[in-house]
């Protein structure tokens, strides 16, 4: 009995690991921004593989062996893939892929005082040329 | 019986998602997206690798996955390096 329940907890594993793992290269392949591609992997497919090797754990207990050092591997892609997401951004803010071009800056009234002659108040470069 | 068939599809998932991210890695537009394809498959290659460990019944696989995990953080860190600063180790 107990032996039915662990099969169906690493099948469950299995599959909740293939599907976050798809999801993962889906996001990658499909989504529009670097930024946002940058998303789908890093989480999706780090939880897709955790489960995997979760699985692995569990089959290796059910088949009378268990060994336990795959939670070796997902505890070093766990602290791992946020290291290699950073550095990636990085990346991404170097190459500038996510640059906009700067605001317009307001209008310059210069002074309180000429606050009636609202609308037509001379641009700042024009008083300049005046001057 | 049920782990074969979740260990089936699995196989089928991880590998359709091994060559979603080599698409990726082709077409990717400039190089942040090649090196972020380039960690995703070897994620994606430890998953296969365990995988086939499952299948196999047997413990041998374990080295190999741990030794492509390191090795696929140490190579994004060092590419990732290299396109910030020009240099890997200064």
């Amino acid at each position: 009995m107990s032996h039915d329940i662990l099969d169906i907890c690493i099948a469950a594993a299995l599959v909740i690991g293939g599907l976050f793992t798809l999801v993962g290269s889906i996001g990658l392949l499909k989504l529009q921004a670097p930024m946002a591609r940058l998303h789908a992997p890093t989480k999706a497919s780090t939880l897709g593989v955790g489960s995997i090797l979760l699985a692995s754990v569990l089959f290796a207990y059910a088949s009378g062996a268990p060994s336990y050092h795959e939670l070796l591997i997902i505890a070093f892609l766990f602290m791992t893939a946020p290291v290699s997401a950073s550095f990636i951004g990085k990346v991404h803010i170097h190459l500038g892929q996510n640059r906009k071009p700067l605001p317009k800056p307001a209008r310059d009234r210069i002074w309180a005082t000429e606050a009636k002659r609202e609308e037509d108040t001379p641009d700042v470069l024009e008083m300049k040329a005046d001057a | 019986m049920i782990v074969t068939y979740a260990l089936i599809f699995a196989f089928a998932a991880v590998s359709l998602s091994l060559l979603l991210t080599m698409v990726r890695l082709v077409k990717g537009p400039r190089s942040g997206d090649r090196i972020l394809a380039l960690d995703t498959l070897s994620i994606n290659a430890v998953a296969l690798i365990i995988l086939v460990g499952i299948a196999g019944a047997t413990q041998i696989y374990f080295e190999a996955a741990i030794i492509i995990a390191m090795l696929g953080f140490v190579s994004t860190v060092a590419v990732a390096r290299f396109v910030l600063r020009g240099d890997i180790i200064e």
